[in-house]
């Protein structure tokens, strides 16, 4: 992540928009609310800025989302470095053929789901979400990707959960975040 | 009303975002046509230009405001909003969003659903915008629409990919303008 000595100017004001909602989805847990950013136009714009230029002239042809909340930042950042966008899905929302890969939750699993056609092998790929907490979900991703022959070269987040141990499931995949949330 | 018979007629562009769309037949059920814009999001240049179009008529209609409604109204709000200097405002299904919420309810073809969004997002006298891929009854759209107007803000179009011509659309939305641009494509040889 951006070096604590060196950190971009714009990433306390992004940090400072993300409003922390107490013991939601249940007691105990402090949800990381991304809202509040998409509200203050300058730091979404730097949100989206800040990726872009990691990325951009890099060679990505291919911006994976996950649902939902990766579709409101992948999508810009595609436009923008001219890569595709593509949306990585809860079962049966995607209408044509898929792929699937089934992940563990806290209790119990869910499934991923991937257009069939959407990448090529060979494609550079980069994965978006809002947030990395146990890395369950980019895990599945990386899956879904790798499997049809895509490099998947790095995973980016605007928040990261650092004692949930994320970034070590991502194992030899490199993750990018803007902001460590303790 | 349509893009085509409103500023845009005979720009390429709309051909080649229409092109860029796929149609999935008898999703989710025997009989609908779906249309996929998954496939518009693949092509680079097509998306850039449902973005750039969307934007060139909102970037100087003082809009404060883009809401977009979930999961493919988050596909394409966003980039209109940064584009235009407006806050992206996510719609969204029940119990999503984290804080406090107004919710609207709307019909479906069999039963209801419910549309959230937080309270404090947006202010009273606000110009917006509500973004979704696809208006087909409209139903959505008019719970988005009611929902901005109860914290008094002034929806000045819903702007959508793909209209189905041939429901009414413009009666279920509030008396709102609706700007779409392309029609649904047909399967060949069906």
């Amino acid at each position: 992540m951006a070096s604590q000595d060196e950190q971009d100017p714009r990433i306390s004001k992004i940090s400072s928009a993300i409003r922390v909602i107490p013991n939601f989805p249940k007691p105990g847990i402090m949800f990381q609310d991304i809202t509040t950013l998409l509200l203050d136009t300058k730091a979404f714009r730097d949100t989206i800025d800040l990726f872009v230029e990691r990325y951009g002239g890099k060679d990505i042809s291919v911006v994976a989302g996950i649902e939902a909340r990766g579709f409101i930042f992948g999508p810009p950042i595609a436009l923008a470095i001219g890569a595709k966008f593509v949306p990585m899905r809860k079962p049966n929302k995607l209408p044509g053929e898929v792929i699937s890969e089934e992940y563990s939750l806290e209790y119990g699993t869910d499934i991923m789901e991937m257009h069939v056609g959407a990448v090529q092998a060979g494609e550079r790929a980069l994965i978006i979400d809002d947030l990395i907490a146990t890395g369950g979900t980019l895990c599945a991703a990386i899956k879904l990707l790798e499997r049809v022959g895509v490099h998947v070269v790095e995973c980016a987040c605007v928040i990261e959960l650092p004692e949930l141990k994320g970034r070590e499931r991502l194992g030899d995949k490199p993750l990018f975040v803007l902001v460590s949330s303790t | 009303m349509f893009a085509a018979e409103n500023g845009l007629k005979g720009d390429p562009r709309l051909q080649a975002i229409s092109n860029a769309i796929r149609v999935v037949p008898h999703f989710p059920k025997q009989g609908i046509m779906f249309q996929d814009i998954t496939t518009l999001l693949l092509d680079h240049k097509a998306f850039k230009h449902t973005v750039d179009i969307f934007v060139e008529r909102y970037k100087d209609m003082d809009i404060s405001v883009v809401a977009g409604v979930e999961a493919r109204g988050f596909m394409f709000g966003p980039s209109i909003a940064l584009a235009i200097g407006a806050k992206f405002v996510p719609l969204r299904k029940p119990k999503k969003l984290p804080g406090e919420v107004i919710a609207e309810a709307y019909e479906l073809e069999y039963g209801r659903d419910c549309l959230e969004m937080h309270v404090g997002a947006v202010e009273a006298g606000e110009r917006a915008i509500v973004i979704d891929d696809l208006v087909a009854t409209g139903g959505t759209l008019s719970a988005a629409i009611r929902l901005l107007e109860r914290v008094g803000a002034q929806v000045v179009e819903c702007g959508c990919v793909i209209g189905l011509r041939e429901v009414k659309g413009q009666l279920r939305l509030n008396g709102k303008p609706l700007y779409i641009l392309v029609e649904p494509r047909e399967i060949d040889g069906c």
